[in-house]
């Protein structure tokens, strides 16, 4: 087995506003090993990026906090450092790529100044270096003409272009975790498969550990080798990513992998959609945050919020109630539907 | 040039073509928006020959007219202009006006007149326009240096400091700024310098309000967040990464406030209290021209003084409405969707 990288522990971020606190992370804790992709995954608001962006301390203050918690990267914890220490792991050990490549480029500066930004920050690398080493970057992340688009801004490149530029950037200083935030998201299908082979094909290269954050899990299936549902700020299952998709045990991850279509599936069925809302992340959690929408919810789920508990190995999951149970329940279900 | 795709091989023909290529800069992308607008073309043209003229007062005055701005020649005080004489004179339609002007004045060709201690207007009014613009962008520089570096410290680091600042802001926009300045300048007689200053520390508010608008907007967008992922310092993300943004809007900003500051100076002086005499500012000409308005020559009837009153007035007048016409254009160049009105 393969030495941790990054162990969080309790993880808890809360947003102070007007309208009360909202309960954005409630205490999750799950670990990285060097090398290794983890995927987290949950619908919007479901507290992924807070989550990630909580581990170097990105969250906007006020009014975000990080209220508990401990974040060990590589033997040195996170929560303790000072500001100016962190900002020598950001960018250059740990490194982030964002959702929308449109967006995450300041338009009034040249890629070439953008990529070499945190080389100059971290290398401490002169113009020469920096622009070389940039090149180097583009070429890597598959862009043609590398040394002619250095002095290009953002606006002339197309959106998957800007995604290998925001790639480039964070890898410029070889990081050992990269994480990416929905890196796909915004990117039509064609480019999102390059994308997702571009950045699979550099961990291989490079070695870095990724925590890849996605709500689509036909993305999760193909790259990563484990994987973290949250919900409502709670980590509710986590499992390798082989033992998620064939044996689900938490009733929410059930209903996410009902609702994508299958192609080993025997019969056309209908997709499942998951009733209802996520919760209002303003509520103290008390309960099973997933009970509301839950089908098999039971008198327990209302009083008691369920712990992450080991329930196969190296498989995790927060539910009261007994995975056999519940896929007897489905079957019937399904036979009363048919008939 | 030639138009190259990002696909093209890179050979080093090719890199050295494709280095040509410059791309299109904000700048570029301005100027080209502003080149067939009229209304922006005209007043900046006319901006940039005030400004020329101010900068060469010197030589100008010594070629054109050959005398100190502020050597009187009480024989030749209150001279009309000598310029249309000599266009008379240039036709053979008059031949003693222009002699007798130029005898009078010891042979000195006061083409736009004297005052009333037979100072050359011409020679003033380059001199004059010299102080009023040198004053009125300084005083814009300084406004704008304090009230960008308050407006962005406000909104960037929020909390105590924006709270500071906030007050600040509100505070100095609840004074009465030309009662505040009247004020300061009757107990320190000001020089230029003084002026400029004084002008400059009130005029801070409206940039700093802009900024910290602008900031608190920028701040929360994506490539901000990702600035502080790189690891960039505080500082770094505030120079390097959000001023950029909101310099193009500062830019029109700073023109319609040198207008107003130019206004400003003109005011003061006007009422006394701006640049002290002897030296020329347009709106000190402005205000001593106005106690001869009324005087008329016995022997004609003409009035004696009106070439000291609309030189000037009407300089106030453009300039200030060139830099304002200026700011508009530069806005609707700046801002795309105002564009779109304009053209429709």
């Amino acid at each position: 087995m393969s030495k941790t990288l990054l162990n969080v522990r309790d993880l808890e971020t809360k947003f102070f506003t007007q309208d009360g606190v909202v309960h954005a992370v409630n205490g999750i804790s799950y670990h990285v090993d060097e090398g290794e992709t983890v995927a987290i995954v949950g619908e919007s608001g479901s507290g992924k990026s807070v989550g990630v962006m909580s581990l170097i301390r990105l969250i906007a203050s006020p009014p975000g906090k990080i209220v508990n918690g401990s974040v060990v990267f590589d033997g040195q914890e996170l929560m303790d450092l000072a500001e100016e220490d962190l900002r020598h792991i950001r960018g250059n050990r740990i490194a982030m790529i964002f959702q929308d490549p449109m967006t995450s480029l300041n338009p009034v500066l040249t890629i070439g100044r953008q990529i070499t930004e945190s080389l100059e920050l971290h290398m401490s690398m002169n113009r020469n270096q920096s622009r070389e080493r940039a090149i180097e970057l583009l070429d890597l992340v598959g862009i043609p003409a590398a040394a002619s688009r250095l002095d290009d801004y953002p606006h002339q490149f197309s959106g998957g272009m800007r995604q290998r530029v925001m790639i480039a950037m964070g890898l410029s200083c070889n990081p050992q975790l990269l994480i990416a935030d929905e890196p796909t998201t915004a990117l039509d299908v064609t480019i999102q498969a390059q994308i997702i082979d571009l950045v699979d094909r550099l961990r291989k290269e490079l070695g870095m550990a990724i925590i890849w954050i996605t709500h689509d899990l036909g993305v999760v299936a193909g790259m990563a080798e484990r994987v973290i549902v949250m919900y409502a700020g709670f980590i509710i299952e986590a499992a390798t990513v082989n033992d998620l998709y064939a044996q689900p045990h938490h009733p929410y991850t059930l209903g996410l992998l009902r609702s994508i279509p299958r192609l080993d599936e025997a019969h056309k069925e209908r997709l499942v959609p998951i009733d209802g809302l996520p919760p209002d992340l303003l509520d103290e959690p008390s309960h099973c945050p997933f009970a509301p929408r839950c089908e098999f919810v039971i008198e327990k789920c209302w009083q008691e919020n369920p712990p992450l508990e080991t329930v196969a190995d190296d498989h995790l999951s927060a539910c009261w109630r007994d995975i056999s149970e519940i896929r007897l329940e489905l079957d019937a279900g399904l036979a009363g539907g048919a008939a | 040039m030639t138009s190259t795709t990002a696909d093209q091989p890179l050979s080093a023909a090719a890199s050295s073509a494709l280095s040509s290529r410059s791309p299109k800069t904000f700048l570029t992308v301005t100027l080209e928006r502003i080149r067939t607008d009229a209304m922006t073309v005209g007043p900046l043209l006319f901006i940039v020959l005030i400004g020329l003229l101010a900068l060469l007062a010197n030589p100008l005055g010594n070629l054109l007219v050959g005398v100190d701005p502020n050597r009187t020649n009480l024989d030749a005080a209150l001279q009309p202009p000598l310029l249309p004489s000599m266009a008379r004179r240039l036709v053979g339609l008059d031949h003693g006006v222009a002699d007798s002007l130029l005898e009078v004045s010891g042979g000195v060709t006061h083409w736009l007149g004297t005052d009333s201690l037979g100072r050359d207007q011409l020679v003033r009014l380059l001199h004059g326009a010299r102080i009023s613009m040198l004053i009125a962008f300084c005083a814009a520089g300084i406004a704008f240096a304090l009230g960008t570096t308050l407006g962005m410290l406000a909104g960037f680091l929020g909390g105590k400091v924006d709270d500071f600042i906030l007050w600040l802001i509100n505070t100095f926009s609840s004074l009465p700024t030309l009662f505040v300045l009247i004020l300061l300048t009757s107990i320190y007689k000001p020089n230029a310098i003084l002026l400029t200053l004084f002008l400059g520390f009130f005029g801070w508010i409206g940039a700093a309000r802009f900024t910290r608008g602008q900031v608190l907007q920028i701040k929360t967008l994506d490539y901000a967040t990702a600035a502080r992922a790189l690891g960039a310092s505080r500082l770094r993300i505030m120079w390097y990464h959000i001023l950029p943004n909101t310099i193009p809007l500062i830019i029109v900003l700073i023109m319609v406030e040198i207008g107003t500051l130019v206004l400003a100076e003109s005011v003061l002086s006007f009422l006394g209290f701006g640049v002290q005499a002897p030296q020329a500012t347009w709106g000190s000409m402005l205000a001593k021209s106005g106690d001869f308005y009324f005087l008329h020559d016995p022997t004609t009837g003409n009035r004696v003084a009106w070439h000291l009153i609309f030189p000037p007035g009407i300089l106030i007048f453009l300039t200030v409405l060139a830099l304002y016409l200026l700011g508009d254009g530069l806005r609707d160049a700046i801002d795309p969707q105002l564009r779109v009105d304009r053209q429709g």
